[in-house]
């Protein structure tokens, strides 16, 4: 029986590991090969790694450092950031990435996603929906943002992800931007009205800060992806940093119970 | 020593770094001459099914590749696209397949059991492994956790040829082991320990 995906996320910034909150103060948590090394160990569903530099500086994706977290990742890896062409995406599936995610390119360029369905099939195209809440006195639901939720799209997450999954998209992930970094819990209302939408997997991302609100989710979405950044980098209220994943043990049990109810 | 078949397509450096690690000699072969060392054959491949074959075919190695395979019995594992190729066909594009395990390509969107769920077929399923066949010779659980990433699937025309299955709305031939000729369609270059059993059985089968 296929099983919930449980992801850590890790975010490249000025070449380090970091982890941001509400999508901003990125604090040093280390170095980017010694996490994929532990989580390696620690035989991690899958990692997805985002590079939240490339876009905002208009620079190309790092190859370097991407061919040396392939090398090293015994994992499927999903790459993410500074992605503007599918000849960009088919040179980082070369170097032994699974998959490939885009989200500013993919608003800017709507033609992107198609493009990288082609030239390195859908499976391995990730589209990345930054969303947040509407601001504003009277305003309701939610807006797709890019640049480290810097711009603000009039787009629906609901019927942007439609759109992205018939351009072409094989996974969406789903990345609240108020929940980032809060440890408080998913948005599992925004993940349920997306994946509803969809007929591809989905995975959400953003709130994570215990192994209830990975359940939490599970319990209501079933089989889906669960990712997390601080979940996974940090331990205790201080916010120490330490690096951990369940056990393949743990993670059985908590997929296969969250499942049954 | 093994040699991994580089057409262009699927992911040829985690097979490098995972057989590094298992201090087992592989090395990728470009060329139809670079195949004549080989002892053992990877045959990997991702994307569409066509585009692989095609590759495949402009690659030069083909007919190499056949001879070893069918006249020398070199063993031989393809994985994903490249366990698809082993087939006669497939419903996802027009080309021949190699056809070394009689069996057809199958898109699960086709099944009246899988339609409606998520597609692709994506994450950690487990393996219901039939029989001891040479891949899982000697494997440490009963019930192995493998990585997939696929849409369509192989269809084996005879029951004896499907070494393990794995469940999607329904039982698919997950594994295929006719003689020396294996198909697997997860990715145990990704699937941690149970991968590196199965590629390490495969080395010393």
């Amino acid at each position: 029986m296929l099983r919930p995906r449980i992801i850590p996320c890790l975010l490249i910034h000025q070449g380090g590991l970091v982890k941001t909150q509400l999508f901003k103060d990125p604090k040093y948590v280390g170095d980017p090969i010694n996490a994929v090394k532990i989580f390696n160990e620690k035989e991690a569903d899958e990692l997805m790694v985002l590079d939240i530099d490339a876009t905002v500086r208009g620079v190309e994706p790092n190859f370097d450092l991407i061919a040396k977290l392939a090398a090293e990742c015994r994992m499927p890896l999903c790459y993410g950031g500074g992605v503007t062409t599918a000849a960009q995406a088919a040179r980082i599936i070369a170097l032994g990435v699974e998959k490939v995610a885009v989200s500013a390119a993919a608003i800017t360029h709507p033609a992107l996603i198609t493009e990288m369905a082609r030239a390195v099939g859908s499976q391995s195209v990730v589209a990345v929906m930054d969303v947040r809440k509407k601001s504003g006195l009277f305003s309701k639901g939610y807006q797709v943002c890019t640049h480290n939720a810097q711009k603000v799209h009039k787009l629906d997450p609901v019927e942007f992800s439609r759109q992205l999954q018939d351009a072409g998209a094989g996974e969406i992930v789903i990345n609240s931007v108020d929940r980032d970094g809060t440890m408080q819990g998913y948005d599992i209302e925004l993940a349920a009205s997306v994946k509803a939408a969809v007929t591809v997997p989905v995975t959400v991302l953003g709130g994570a800060g215990a192994q209830e609100h990975l359940e939490d989710l599970i319990k209501r979405l079933g089989v889906v992806g669960a990712a997390a950044g601080s979940l996974f980098v940090f331990k205790g209220k201080y916010r120490a940093v330490l690096i951990n994943y369940p056990t393949p043990a743990q993670k059985t049990q908590l997929c296969y119970s969250a499942l049954q109810n | 020593m093994i040699r991994i078949v580089d057409y262009g397509v699927g992911n040829i450096q985690a097979f490098l770094t995972l057989f590094k690690r298992l201090g087992v000699d592989a090395q990728r072969a470009t060329c139809a001459e670079a195949l004549a060392d080989a002892t053992r054959l990877i045959l990997p491949g991702v994307g569409h099914f066509d585009h692989a074959m095609q590759r495949l075919n402009d690659s030069g190695m083909r007919e190499r590749l056949e001879a070893l395979v069918l006249e020398d019995k070199v063993p031989v594992v393809g994985v994903c696209v490249g366990m698809q190729m082993l087939a006669s066909g497939s419903e996802e594009g027009q080309l021949p397949g190699l056809n070394w395990i009689p069996g057809h390509v199958r898109a699960f969107a086709n099944h009246p059991q899988a339609k409606a769920l998520p597609m692709p077929h994506m994450g950690w399923n487990t393996l219901n492994v039939r029989e001891r066949s040479t891949l899982f010779a000697h494997a440490a659980e009963e019930a192995p956790q493998f990585y997939f990433l696929h849409s369509y699937y192989f269809d084996a025309q005879h029951q004896e040829d499907v070494a393990a299955t794995a469940h999607y709305g329904f039982d698919f031939d997950a594994v295929v082991s006719r003689g020396h000729i294996h198909g697997v369609q997860c990715h145990p270059e990704k699937s941690h320990h149970w991968g590196a059993q199965l590629l390490k059985n495969f080395a010393e089968c």
